[in-house]
């Protein structure tokens, strides 16, 4: 091969290992990503249809939680609107009343969500990232003063 | 008293370092030999002074003195001694303070003991490093100084975050801290030699033990950080995709090519420019990770206190490093020389593969990361990239890597051929297909692609000790003199053979604790039994004790197999009372390389307890690769050829005398 012609063949390869790369990324950013709405956001906006996956996130309503077995049922809440949610399988060690959670799942055709997954921080002083903002705007939350 | 002395010593760090930045620097600009050794004095005692600030901060630990805030915040006078002095680093200012005890520890270690460096060179990559070290030195000053003492002397700690007191603290932060911040001497070489606009195969020389230092740490580091979560959460998981763990990740892949690409530039002095690039990128990649680990802007499972401000004068430091290297990276990449050209099938060529499907799959892992940053900031929506972006991106990327890894070894430098080499690997291919095969047959409706992943894995595994066996002559030769002619293999070629074993051996890992896994839960009362992998599980009642500042609920958890009571396994809850906070304590009983790993929930009001069993096959070897990999990167540390100047072998110099 001459030097022009491996050149072409080098660049050939990296191209196609980018390309290949981009394709990947563009579809799995396109599949595999998950949204964050808020209860009010479920509620009213026609956001997400059943079926859909996404994280959803807020206060865990009091008195809300109902156990039976390993099934958990509440109520998250932020403050104007709330969705049930239902879930199977062991709690976050800082799922708690009043407490901030994520659940990730999709809605099943009543409007209720079925969570596969529940996401709570191990620091009782944490409140999701997320959720931070939603909740300050509705000023249930006012932020953490640590100091 | 002694806080303040460490608040003292740490400000005469600042000014130790800023005569480090300058000095040498100056004189390695006037070619003046005394300003540019005074580098090696200056950054001795640069790190001498914040031993004694870190000494500091972890005596006010150990004696509990909460008239310090950050001793206060996450401390507590019932904690045990080990966690006291662990807290040290548990915290932002404390890990902050070891971060750059660890940064000025590599210049202080390149000024001491890289003796035979032309001191030119040794002069700008000790003021780099005093950049670096500056720049962190007067965030630590201005945004998170441990030594803030508090006006009123309060009578108890808050106590650290629970799921911090454990072992995982002493081992883990250390050892990957080290592997991030060593990669910062990569980065200083780099920036001198675009300096002097020199760069030649013996830069590389010098580079590669620093990089390989840096790698093995990582290595090690994400390891046991990823065993940590694994055992201490209580999800039976040891891989997240979480953007603290890919902030380590990233600089670790980005490490991987450049240790692989500084080889080609120091064998054959080509990818001179490119291996340039990676050094920069590597460190800037631990940049970018500290930024997203100390900021808290990405939402990860790790708990880590976070704040902004902090995050804005990180994002600043990274700016003006990232952003200033690159620039001065792209003003001198035309003026640096040209390396070598090689043949596409050859050692180099193989090694170009390699760098290339890492950087691209690196690439994929920071745009996965950041994604959400971008989406929020362009249109306000909030999303998590998770597990299926990963898997189905840097997944597939990885499948040439491994199956390329088997012949470059056993390719010649310069110009190779494809066929002999596949030959050599026929038993290897073989093997592997076999393995196939016998997965395909036991595992009854299994995953198909699980059964093609352990083939790969065997693939890799058996390819590194392919040209071990080559080399060795076996069964060309008797065994004696093939196991003479292992012995006289040079270290670097058992460490290569070590570290992709490793490999292999983690691809194995990861496909038994995924597909051949198998996980149950229930809520319990007592008597209540799961049956899992051949075992039978039953709550056999529960007990409350009393730990030294918690108290936890413990489950019996007796485990049959066949009928027979094997042992107890004995879940917890904890509660610690000086925080407030729970966590779960998993179970764990390990067989071979696989763990039967057992975790509670809650428990309700009619006394059930939520029981969940998982059965990790091999997941062991998850952990023992990248362990097998750190070793074989120590192996190649002691091989000869690194040690720049070391004396010739007798062979050699009978050689000489002979001649």
């Amino acid at each position: 091969m001459t030097r022009k012609q491996k050149r072409f063949v080098g660049i050939g390869v990296i191209g196609s290992v980018i390309g290949l790369a981009v394709l990947l990324v563009s579809i799995a950013l396109r599949d595999e990503i998950v949204f964050f709405y808020d209860p009010s956001e479920v509620v009213t906006g026609q956001k997400v249809a059943p079926g859909q996956n996404f994280r959803i996130g807020g206060l865990v309503k009091d008195g809300s939680v109902l156990k039976e077995d390993t099934k958990i049922s509440f109520v998250v809440t932020d403050g104007s609107n709330s969705v049930p949610i239902s879930f199977e399988g062991i709690l976050p060690d800082l799922f708690r009343e009043g407490q901030g959670v994520i659940a990730e799942g999709a809605l099943n055709t009543e409007g209720r969500f079925i969570a596969q997954n529940i996401l709570a921080k191990h620091d009782e002083n944490y409140i999701p990232k997320e959720l931070e903002g939603v909740l300050k705007e509705k000023n249930i939350y006012k932020g953490e003063d640590n100091q | 008293m002694i806080a303040e002395l460490g608040h003292y010593a740490l400000v005469l760090a600042l000014a130790l370092t800023l005569v480090q930045s300058i000095v040498p620097f100056w004189g390695a600009r006037t070619g003046d030999q005394v300003l540019m050794a005074s580098g090696t004095s200056s950054s001795i005692a640069g790190f001498l002074a914040l031993c004694i600030s870190f000494a500091a901060l972890t005596y006010s630990y150990v004696i509990s003195d909460f008239s310090l805030a950050n001793v206060w915040q996450n401390s507590h006078s019932d904690k045990p001694m080990l966690y006291k002095v662990t807290g040290v680093w548990g915290n932002h200012e404390g890990s902050m303070l070891l971060w750059v005890l660890i940064l000025t520890l590599f210049s202080a270690m390149l000024a001491a003991f890289a003796t035979n460096l032309p001191s030119r060179l040794k002069a700008d990559v000790l003021a780099v490093q005093g950049w670096v070290t500056l720049a962190f030195l007067l965030f630590i000053l201005f945004t998170s100084n441990p030594f803030e003492r508090l006006p009123q002397i309060p009578a108890e700690g808050k106590d650290l975050n629970p799921i911090l007191q454990d072992i995982g603290l002493a081992i883990h932060p250390p050892l990957l801290y080290v592997g991030y911040v060593g990669f910062s001497l990569t980065f200083s070489f780099a920036v001198a030699a675009m300096i002097s606009g020199r760069i030649d195969g013996a830069w590389a020389r010098y580079v590669r033990p620093w990089a390989l230092v840096a790698w093995v740490f990582l290595t090690a580091g994400i390891a046991m950080g990823s065993y940590w979560a694994y055992y201490e959460l209580g999800w039976g998981g040891w891989w997240f995709w979480d953007p603290v763990e890919n902030a380590s990740f990233m600089p670790w892949l980005m490490g991987t090519a450049l240790i692989h690409s500084a080889l080609v530039m120091e064998k054959r002095d080509a990818l001179k420019i490119w291996t340039i690039l990676l050094a920069l990128l590597t460190f800037s990649l631990s940049l970018l990770g500290t930024f997203i680990v100390r900021s808290g802007v990405l939402t990860s499972v790790h708990s880590f206190a976070s704040d902004p401000t902090r995050g804005i004068f990180i994002l600043g430091i990274l700016l003006i490093f990232i952003g200033g290297s690159l620039a001065l990276f792209a003003m001198r990449a035309n003026a640096l020389q040209q390396g070598g050209l090689f043949q596409p099938i050859s050692r180099e060529g193989a090694l170009v593969f390699n760098n290339l499907f890492l950087t691209v799959s690196c690439m994929t892992v920071i745009l996965g990361t950041l994604y959400p940053l971008f989406l929020e900031a362009i249109d306000g929506s909030k999303i998590s990239v998770g597990p299926p972006y990963f898997n189905l991106t840097f997944g597939p990327l990885m499948i040439p890597i491994l199956l390329v890894m088997p012949l470059g070894p056993l390719m010649s430098w310069k110009r190779s051929d494809l066929l002999p080499v596949l030959q050599r690997l026929y038993f290897v291919a073989g093997a592997s297909l076999f393995c196939i095969i016998l997965a395909l047959a036991f595992t009854h409706d299994g995953p198909v692609l699980a059964s093609l992943a352990i083939g790969l894995g065997v693939w890799v595994m058996l390819g590194s000790v392919a040209e071990l066996v080559q080399r060795s002559g076996f069964p060309k030769v008797n065994v004696q003199t093939a196991i003479a002619r292992l012995k006289g293999l040079p270290r670097s070629t058992w460490g290569t053979a070590f570290a992709h074993f490793g490999v292999g051996l983690m691809v194995l890992g990861i496909v038994g604790a995924t597909a051949f896994s198998d996980e149950k839960g229930i809520s319990a009362l007592k008597g209540d039994t799961i049956e899992i992998a051949g075992f039978t599980l039953t709550h056999a009642g529960s007990q409350r004790e009393q730990g030294p500042n918690y108290v936890q609920d413990t489950l019996l958890v007796s485990v049959k197999r066949g009928g027979v009571e094997e042992l107890k396994l004995t879940p917890a809850k904890r509660f610690y009372t000086g925080h407030g906070t729970a966590t779960t304590e998993a179970s764990i009983k390990t067989y071979w390389f696989s763990q039967l790993y057992v975790s509670v929930g809650d428990t309700d009001e009619e006394g059930r307890t939520v029981l969940r069993a998982w059965w990790k096959s091999q997941v062991l070897f998850v952990w023992l690769g990248p362990i097998l990999m750190a070793f074989g990167g120590c192996l190649s540390l002691t091989d000869r050829r690194l040690r720049v100047g070391a004396p010739k072998t007798s062979k050699a110099k009978r050689a000489l005398a002979n001649a």
